[in-house]
């Protein structure tokens, strides 16, 4: 298997300037990360999470420091459509059915008529919304809402898919369902994945790579390989090795918050 | 019947206000002509009197529904005395008056939210245009017009133009700018142009904020139409209606006037309403949000 590098991050800085003054949202981030993982950022809100991966997906600019995704800079990579990403809320636009939300990046990329009803019947198979597309969002329940906007990046057949905490809104019997399908949906398509999450439960089942981050300024704290297997199910949350994985994790995420005054 | 029963409850006490306005407003004159006449008068004829007063202070109700029947079904539509001819003119000044005046909005605000130089330079003159009383700009626009030449219909619409325009271009620049940030975001991860963003995000995002303000704006534009009409002595439109009426004291045909420039309004604020509900509906927003 090749081990091709997707996104490489060096000495990564970014500072925002706010009234307050100064906030340093990413400090000295190093990470790579090859094609095909699945690679969780979790901590604490304000440790920048949100913030590296907006700079992956070139919504954010760096103040210092390297980062190419596929080779390029993250804008050469945004203009040429290299990513899907999934924002914390569906994000849909609620005047499109379905279906035309889906197809939404495709007529922005220009693709015609055909292709376009393809690849929205194909990707609302992918996420179990078949029959759904003339449906419109408010018709929907978040979760469905959420599956439709997943399928919506993945439309674009991206190598990679950036995900901003997408199921952080959603109650946890549905976040659990749609873990397992993203899990699924992640091994038949091998995609790169950047997944944001506060859910120590949810990076641990995902992830081949877990990325755990600390506050003020935003950080790596500690990066925790993960491979619970292929094919596993939520049955496997009750493992010593799910369970040696999670504690990690949950020190990582104790240790960085430790120099606050809680 | 849930919904009628409140409006007619309102529409029944403002009739009965005004019958009772009507009778106090105009009893004066009727006291008066007894006394001149040297004899004594009964409340009951002065009841009956203020009714049917020839140039009442305030003409009882069913003195303008009478005119109104009068003036719109009983004469030709052709005849100068038809107020559905002078409605006309009025109207078809309002209806130029207020495309231009929002095709003048929409253009403007699309120039206001892409440009920050337009945005600017061009915002504080839209709000100081309305800081300008109409009815003093209205004549020296009809008089300007008219000595380089351009009467009758323009003018006027001209006028309904310069009202209508500022609310539909306030509107808009709120309509063009409220998309949310995740959803510019979005189409930026598309990397999508800016005509893409403006066509499949701003536009639809803009429709109801349109709507709302055409509403408006159409009220606005029927007013501009009627004050065009005064300045000028002009013979045709219900503000020539109004005026003509406040020379010779006819008060029941300014009323009527009046109330068949209200219901005019009403019907044009509801046409817009009932399009803006229909182009919501078919943009999927739930059908109860939609009104």
């Amino acid at each position: 298997m090749d081990t091709q590098t997707v996104i490489k991050a060096e000495k990564l800085n970014l500072t925002f300037q706010t009234n307050d003054g100064p906030v340093h949202a990413l400090s000295n981030i190093d990470l790579s990360i090859d094609k095909g993982e699945f690679v969780s950022l979790i901590g604490p809100s304000g440790c920048g999470k949100t913030t590296l991966l907006r700079v992956i997906a070139d919504l954010e600019k760096p103040s210092d420091g390297t980062i190419t995704v596929n080779g390029m800079t993250p804008e050469e990579a945004r203009l040429k459509r290299a990513y899907g990403y999934v924002f914390q809320a569906a994000a849909l636009f609620p005047w499109r059915t379905i279906a035309d939300n889906i197809a939404l990046p495709l007529e922005v990329m220009g693709l015609d008529k055909a292709e376009r009803e393809k690849r929205v019947s194909e990707n609302l198979e992918l996420v179990d919304l078949a029959g759904f597309g003339n449906k419109f969002p408010w018709q929907l329940s978040g979760g469905m809402q959420q599956r439709a906007s997943i399928a919506r990046a993945l439309a674009v057949q991206p190598d990679m898919l950036l995900m901003d905490e997408p199921f952080g809104a959603l109650d946890e019997i549905v976040r659990d369902h749609l873990n397992e399908q993203l899990l699924k949906l992640w091994a038949a398509t091998k995609k790169t994945v950047v997944f944001v999450t506060h859910s120590i439960p949810e990076a641990v089942f995902l992830s081949t790579r877990i990325v755990v981050m600390s506050p003020r300024p935003g950080r790596i704290h500690d990066v925790i390989d993960c491979d619970l297997g292929e094919n596993r199910t939520l049955d496997i949350r009750e493992t010593p090795e799910f369970l040696k994985i999670a504690h990690r994790v949950r020190d990582g995420l104790r240790a960085g918050h430790s120099y606050e005054d809680v | 019947m849930k919904r009628v029963a409140p409006i007619f409850t309102v529409v029944a006490a403002i009739i009965a206000i005004w019958y009772v306005a009507a009778v106090f407003l105009n009893a004066p004159f009727e006291r008066d002509q007894a006394e001149r006449a040297g004899r004594p008068i009964a409340f009951s004829e002065i009841l009956q009197r203020t009714m049917v007063q020839e140039r009442p202070i305030l003409p009882a109700p069913h003195q303008v529904a009478a005119e109104l029947w009068d003036t719109t079904v009983t004469k030709k539509i052709t005849s100068k005395r038809s107020l559905v001819y002078h409605a006309w003119i009025t109207l078809s000044a309002t209806l130029l008056g207020f495309v231009m005046g929002t095709v003048l909005g929409i253009v403007l605000a699309v120039g206001i939210v892409h440009s920050s130089v337009l945005d600017k330079s061009l915002m504080p003159w839209i709000i100081t245009s309305q800081t300008i009383p109409i009815l003093a700009i209205a004549p020296m626009i009809i008089v300007v017009l008219s000595s380089v030449g351009v009467t009758g219909l323009l003018p006027k619409a001209l006028i309904s133009t310069y009202l209508s325009f500022f609310p539909v271009a306030v509107g808009m620049v709120k309509g063009l700018r409220s998309p949310e940030a995740m959803h510019l975001d979005l189409m930026k991860t598309y990397s999508a142009s800016r005509s893409n963003v403006f066509w499949k995000l701003r536009v639809p995002a803009s429709m109801p904020y349109l709507f709302t303000s055409m509403k408006v704006a159409v009220a606005a534009s029927l007013v501009g139409a009627i004050v065009g009409e005064l300045p000028t002595g002009a013979v045709a439109g219900l503000g020539a209606r109004l005026l003509a009426g406040s020379y010779y004291g006819q008060t029941v045909q300014i009323w009527s006037a009046l109330f068949a420039a209200a219901i005019m309004a009403a019907l044009l604020v509801t046409l817009i309403g009932m399009l803006g509900t229909w182009v919501n509906r078919r943009m999927g927003v739930r059908p109860e949000a939609a009104r």
